[in-house]
């Protein structure tokens, strides 16, 4: 099945052999940082974790968000989903294998990552994660083979596969509850201990994921002359236009609670995200960016001659997804250590070592993702 | 029998997932039968405000802890290791009245891990490498660390530190009693196990001249400790998030 990615355009080898690169830059930085330890990031006594548990976090969302074109085609049979799903379904497998390496490359001590299966500790939200995140790939990666193998056969989907399906829903909702859970778990860090944490992920997961899709399908269109129908893109704006509101009252819902009960390091912890405390600008630029891409997208969505618009669409999915990843992706935890428990703000920039890893592992993910979706289509296209 | 491809694959993924299952059992069940119900003593260290001499330069309990433990000398701020140091009391009480006398709340306080009764660090470990003792000491194994920093962001107390590099070229005098680290673990005060367990007590305590650090055993009704904590008013930071911890600030 795979040999059919081994076979492609001109166009398809450079955008591969790109990819390919940016894979090796981002392995030669991780030597560097593999040899001297984790000084090489901007990470900090304070600020412990950076960009790479952001992106961690960040796509652990877009991999869940699968069950939203999942739903929809096996659970309500809206047949305008049947050449979406699968891509959904790869687009999780490739993220939750980026999601794993960003942790990896978290590790100070990665050699030693089979600790977490030697020394089970089931106490640990991070050992429920482990489990939640490799039966999530698991399921995924079982149902798009299956079905991609008897489609490349003529023949129907098995049928012990819909019981799988099914099973993936609320698998895909576990996953970034139990990622939620890591941060709201902690009566140390009150910017993520709040009971919103787990419904926000899921909100934004739910918006940043199917804007991205409708982002793929126009590529796929364009490159590959697959075509799910106009259909589905509709339906899917919508689903972004819900979920991205939803998301923004919950982030709302946050800051008034913070603000107005004027608990100190509440209010504190959100002062340092949007405005100044202290003096200090924090993430204050990059907080408002994100939210003004939000409310422009939010603008074009909810008009339904600009949603129409194709160029406008992509522009306001364009936005949300840039907007979500930049809150969820790093934002929120920086914000989260600050100030720290003894009342010090600490400036965090990833460091030049730190981009070149994280693009290492998006080019991965997307070579992945890549090369998946050349099998489909060509399967897809010998079919008919 | 002729295997094909395939079916070597799936054998081979299902017998290394047995096995994986198997050994995850035995060791949850060990974990579960892991009980202890003997009374031992509950370690906890009371800090006198009025005896501290911060104010006159005095740092003797850091630098006692440092050369005890091989704390490196680290250059770079942002990744310094201490497992003990010092920040100015509206840091470590902000909650707290800000108009005590200012002969005591002027100068800096001592901070260090606070063995919880109720650590939150032990409880998002992953891998058990961080945990409570029966008698309080919240332990760190360094050889069973992955640096994932969990802990780190789970700790109130800013307590714990990260080994961003090879902390040995910035050690000072290497104790060859006590290990070093290695880089990318997490490390952190042990109320000196090492030394208890030789009858010795903590390294911080024996440097202080002015016997400003009191240690003992809170399960000892005619301990040191505990006489001072009948008669002084004392201070627990951050003692809402129910860690209970083992730190005292005496007034």
């Amino acid at each position: 099945m795979i040999e059919k990615a081994l076979t492609g355009s001109k166009r398809y080898w450079y955008w591969v052999s790109l990819l390919l690169v940016c894979v090796a830059t981002g392995a030669v930085m991780y030597m560097r940082q593999l040899s001297y330890g984790l000084g090489v990031t901007g990470m900090s006594r304070e600020v412990s974790w950076g960009l790479y548990i952001g992106q961690f976090t960040f796509f652990v969302g877009v991999a869940a968000s699968a069950v939203m074109v999942v739903i929809p085609y096996y659970l309500h049979n809206a047949k305008q989903f049947a050449r979406v799903a699968i891509i959904g379904e790869l687009l999780a497998v490739s993220s939750i294998i980026m999601c794993m390496l960003f942790i990896l490359v978290d590790l100070g001590q990665p050699e030693r990552v089979l600790n977490v299966l030697l020394f089970p500790a089931p106490h640990s939200v991070m050992f429920w994660d482990m489990v939640s995140l490799s039966g999530y790939l698991l399921l995924n990666a079982v149902i798009a083979y299956n079905t991609l193998n008897a489609e490349q056969r003529g023949l129907p989907s098995p049928s012990w596969l819909k019981p799988v399906v099914y099973l993936s829903i609320p698998w895909a909702i576990s996953i970034h509850t139990v990622t939620a859970f890591l941060y709201s778990g902690l009566a140390a860090r009150p910017l993520w201990m709040t009971a919103v944490m787990a419904p926000r992920f899921l909100a934004s997961a739910f918006a940043a994921g199917p804007a991205l899709l409708i982002l793929l399908i126009v590529i796929l269109q364009k490159s590959a002359g697959y075509d799910p129908g106009e259909e589905v893109i509709g339906k899917l704006a919508t689903i972004v236009t819900y979920a991205a509101s939803v998301s923004t009252f919950l982030v709302l819902v946050e800051i008034f609670t913070g603000l107005y009960s004027g608990m100190p390091h509440d209010r504190e912890a959100l002062t340092y995200q949007y405005g100044t405390l202290h003096g200090l600008w924090g993430m204050t630029a990059w907080m408002w960016f994100s939210s003004l891409l939000m409310i422009g997208a939010l603008f074009v969505l909810y008009i339904p001659s600009l949603r129409k618009s194709r160029v406008a669409l992509i522009t306001a999915c364009g936005a949300v997804f840039v907007s979500l990843w930049m809150e969820k992706g790093l934002a929120l935890i920086v914000g989260g250590f600050q100030p720290s428990p003894v009342g010090v703000l600490t400036a965090y920039r990833p460091t030049c070592t730190e981009w070149a890893i994280a693009l290492g592992i998006w080019s991965l993910g997307a070579l992945m993702l890549t090369m998946f979706l050349k099998v489909t289509v060509t399967i897809r296209a010998a079919v008919q | 029998m002729k295997l094909t491809r395939k079916e070597f694959l799936l054998t081979a993924a299902a017998t290394l997932a047995g096995i994986a299952g198997t050994k995850t059992l035995s060791t949850v069940k060990a974990a579960a039968d892991d009980s202890t119900g003997a009374s031992t003593p509950r370690w906890a260290m009371a800090i006198d405000f009025q005896k501290c001499r911060w104010d006159q330069g005095c740092n003797q309990c850091v630098q006692s802890c440092n050369e005890a433990h091989n704390i490196p000398d680290v250059p770079q701020k942002s990744h310094e290791v201490k497992w003990i140091w010092k920040e100015q009391y509206k840091s470590v009480f902000p909650q707290q009245s800000q108009w005590i006398d200012p002969a005591l709340t002027s100068h800096p306080l001592m901070l260090l891990c606070n063995h919880c009764g109720t650590p939150p660090c032990t409880r998002v470990c992953p891998t058990g490498a961080t945990w409570k003792r029966d008698d309080g000491i919240v332990m760190m194994d360094w050889h069973r660390c992955i640096g994932c920093r969990y802990c780190m962001a789970a700790c109130p107390y800013d307590s714990r530190s990260f080994d961003f590099a090879d902390p040995r070229p910035d050690i000072v005098n290497i104790n060859p009693a006590f290990p070093t680290r290695t880089k990318g673990v997490v490390e952190k005060c042990n109320f000196c196990e090492e030394r208890l367990g030789k009858g010795q007590r903590p390294a911080c305590v024996e440097g202080c001249r002015e016997h400003a650090l009191i240690f003992g055993d809170l399960n000892d009704p005619a301990s040191q400790i505990r006489s001072v904590l009948r008669s002084r008013y004392a201070m627990q930071r951050n003692q809402e998030l129910g860690t209970g911890p083992a730190v005292f600030y005496l007034l």
